[in-house]
This record gives C-alpha cells, structure tokens and sequence, in this order.
C-alpha cells in the first residue's frame, strides 16, 4: 500500500469515528429476577442483594438489584445472532478493516463503571457510538489499529446508570513464526505420552485396542506386572499374556492436588488396586468423590479414551 | 440484619489478599454462561464453530467472565458493597476442560469516599492469563 492509498484508507475509517451503532433503545424485557436467578446460578453467585427478596427487603437498598456485570446483558439482541447481525456502523468499519487486510480481530479490553444499581421493573436503555480508533500500531499480532466502542446505559428515568467502553483490535494477520505462534495455534493438551519401549509396547498397543492385558509366564504361569523380560520366580523369558478383568480392590490410594499438570482433569485420584487375577496395577479412580475412595472398596475398570489421544484405564466404584 | 457481613473500610487494608478461588470451566458453564448473559454468538454454543475459528472447542464469552470477577470481588466484601466499575484486560481464551485460578489483592482504599480498588487475575492452568484488572467496590460507612 502505498502512502497515498493508506492516507485514503485512514480518511474513510477515521470517518467512522463519532459515529452512532445504535440510538438510545430500550432493552426487550425489563430488570427481572427470572434472568437475574438464571445469571447468579450459572455464575455461582450467591450474593443475596440478587435473588434473595426477604434479605434484600431489610438491606440498606430494600431491594434486590440486578447483579452489575448484567448491564450489557439486558440490551442483548438475543438468538437471532445465530444466523447474523443486522448491519450497522460497527459493522461496516468492521467490514472495511477487512476489505483491506485487517482482518484479524481481538477484542482487548472492556470496562464498565457503573453509577447506579437496577431493580426488577427498571428499564435499561442502550445506546452505542464509535468512541476512537487509534493511529496505525504494531503489535504481537500483526500491524493493526484498535478502535473503541463506548456504550452508555441510561434508565427508564433517563438517569445515567452506566457505561461501557470496548476496545477491539483490527489487525493484518502475521506467519507466526514457530517460537511466537499465537494461541490460536495451541491445542488443549493430552496426558503425558505413554513411553513406549522394546519391553511394554505391546502392553500399550492393548491398551489402545481396550484391552488390559498381564503377562503370564509360559515356564511357571506366574504372573506379573508392569511387563518386564524376565519371570522373577524362575528366570525364564518365555511368556504370554491374559486379558484382565479389571476387577479389584483398593489397597492403597492418594490424590494429586499440585502441581496441576495439563491435560489431566482434578480431583486426579491415584491408586494401587489388586486385581482378582493377583497382579497390583496403578490407575486412576474416578466416578466418585475422592472422599468416598478408600482401602478395601471394590472397583471395576474400564479402558476408556480420555482425550484425543489416550486410551486408559479408568477404575469405577464397583 | 442478617448472616450476612459486609465490609467496611476499616476492616481493609491495601495489600489484602482476596481468598482464591477455582473455577472448572465445563462445557456447561461455557455454554449456560453465554446464555445466561443471553450472548448467542455460536463460538460459544456451537463446538464447530469454535474450531472454525482456530480453537479446539467452545470458549468463555466475555459477560461471563465479568460476571465472575464481580462475583469474586462481592464473595469478599459481602453484599452491602456497591461495584462502582469493572475494568478487564483479556487475554487467552477459557476452554472447557481448564481450571481458571482467581487471585485478588487489595491496592487502593479511598477512606473519604469508602471505596476499595482490587486487582484481580484470572489464570487458566494451561494458556495462563485469562483476563487481568480492577474492581472498586463501595463499602458502606462505618456505623
């Protein structure tokens, strides 16, 4: 782009700047404890200036109110945004950032203050204009500029309740070179890989086609685990294998609380279980709280996949 | 008035640390938080959505996590306390299977106006910092 094109370029989005997204509109529905119960359960928010009217009748408000973080909440266009928005200022500056590279997005910051609590019957009212859109920077992500939403709340009174400022990030995507790929590029991580050797592959590849297996062996038919070359009793090499039934009894157990590591869903319970063939096993128990695991409970295993690439065996209370 | 105690000024000090608390972001709550908040964006409901975007499942909507940061700050305080702003920088995006770590401190107290400010950081345990900022809660006066 030249320094004539982008000259033009800053002209038209410059432009935007003032603009209105949407005139002062009132929220569909009222302040309403229905949405305000539904919020504070899903947030697990037990606050009773909420959802508890006997309380709030001899608080300070005499009055529940609607949780702050909700001010946005109220003016939500709703489930027609499945299928897209309706054009609007916002949109078409969107538009034009991509129209011409920027087409990477991020929003980067929101903040609310707010001036004055709701109650079930009040109205919010929204109104929303294009605040600022900053020169052209670099940043992590790729050249780009950020541009700045402000939305302000007003009541059915036309009191002043809050306000919202957004701050987006419109960016030309970059190669991320390896060292520096962005988050987009991560994926949720898998347990800890199985190491695989001359010795317990085989045990593995089982494990992957669900079975656990023990290694019997051919000499003196004893069995053991985790897979080794040698029979401890009679030294010979020779051996086989028999399917396990995976049922067993606790003998001794612990939970991991730190460090967290990836890929591995806590409370992460950790036990050494008999099996009914004889052999002891490692394995994680779950299907239970960890306080109700303890020496001597019965378990049942199960070769289960636990992410996109393990399959291990899982043990369940019996 | 009841059970419930609510801080004042007094019992403040900057420098306070706020209790920490976990947060399991299931599925559920993704979901059920973008619909609380009554955010149909389908990145938050819709699993092939999110891929299409470059992430590996449904994430955490906005509202939500504010929700949890005036929860964190009012689960402190107690509910006499007034959030008078909410200001979050964002950072990697929540995804079902994380467990997000919020920790708060006190760093400003205004004795004349009662307010508090905190600083507050949501950190999930695989992509780190989820969202980062301040709280200010008005604290009623002193009796």
């Amino acid at each position: 782009m030249t320094t004539e094109d982008l000259k033009a370029f800053e002209d038209k989005i410059y432009a935007f700047v003032g603009r209105e997204v949407c005139p002062p509109t009132p929220a569909k529905d009222a302040v309403n404890g229905a949405m305000i119960r539904q919020w504070a359960e899903v947030i697990g928010d037990t606050n009773p200036a909420y959802t508890d009217d006997t309380w709030a009748a001899t608080s300070s408000r005499g009055q529940t109110i609607a949780p702050p973080a909700m001010m946005y909440v109220w003016g939500q266009e709703g489930f027609a945004v499945t299928t897209g928005r309706a054009p609007d200022a916002q949109s078409e500056l969107v538009n034009l950032f991509n129209e011409h590279g920027y087409s990477g997005v991020l929003g980067t910051n929101v903040k609310q203050e707010y001036f004055k609590e709701t109650s079930p019957g009040d109205t919010v009212v929204m109104a929303m204009t294009i605040d600022n859109i900053s020169e052209r920077k670099t940043t992590g992500r790729g050249p780009g500029y950020f541009f700045e939403t402000l939305a302000t709340f007003t009541n059915q009174h036309g009191e002043k309740i809050g306000t919202q400022r957004f701050k987006v990030l419109k960016f030309i995507p970059q190669e991320q070179p390896a060292a520096a790929a962005s988050e987009e590029t991560l994926q949720v991580p898998t347990r800890i890989a199985s190491p695989r050797g001359h010795d317990n592959k085989w045990w593995w590849e089982a494990c992957d086609a669900g079975k656990v297996l023990i290694q019997r062996c051919k000499n003196c038919q004893t069995l053991r685990h985790p897979p080794r070359p040698m029979c401890g009793e009679c030294q010979s090499m020779e051996w086989d294998s028999i399917e396990s039934t995976l049922e067993g009894e606790i003998l001794s157990h612990t939970q991991i609380h730190h460090p967290k590591i990836p890929g591995y869903q806590y409370p992460l319970i950790c036990a050494v279980i008999k099996l009914a063939e004889g052999t002891n096993f490692m394995a994680n128990v779950v299907g239970c709280e960890p306080s109700d695991v303890h020496i001597g409970m019965k378990v049942k295993g199960v070769v289960e996949q636990v992410d996109e690439k393990t399959m291990l065996p899982q043990f369940y209370p019996a | 008035m009841s059970d419930y105690k609510t801080l004042t000024c007094a019992d403040v000090s900057i420098g306070d640390k706020l209790p920490p608390l976990d947060i399991d972001i299931t599925t559920g709550l993704v979901v059920c938080g973008a619909l609380a908040t009554r955010d149909f964006e389908p990145v938050h409901h819709n699993k092939a959505a999110a891929v299409a975007t470059g992430l590996p499942d449904v994430f955490m909507n906005i509202l939500t996590s504010q929700g949890l940061m005036t929860r964190f700050a009012t689960d402190w305080s107690g509910p006499e306390a007034v959030v008078k702003s909410l200001d979050l920088r964002l950072g990697a995006p929540n995804v079902p299977g994380m467990v997000m770590t919020m920790t708060g401190e006190v760093t400003a107290i205004d004795s004349d106006n009662s307010t508090v400010d905190i600083a507050v950081v949501g950190e999930n345990n695989i992509w780190g910092m989820h969202m980062q900022g301040s709280v200010q809660l008005a604290l009623p006066q002193e009796a």
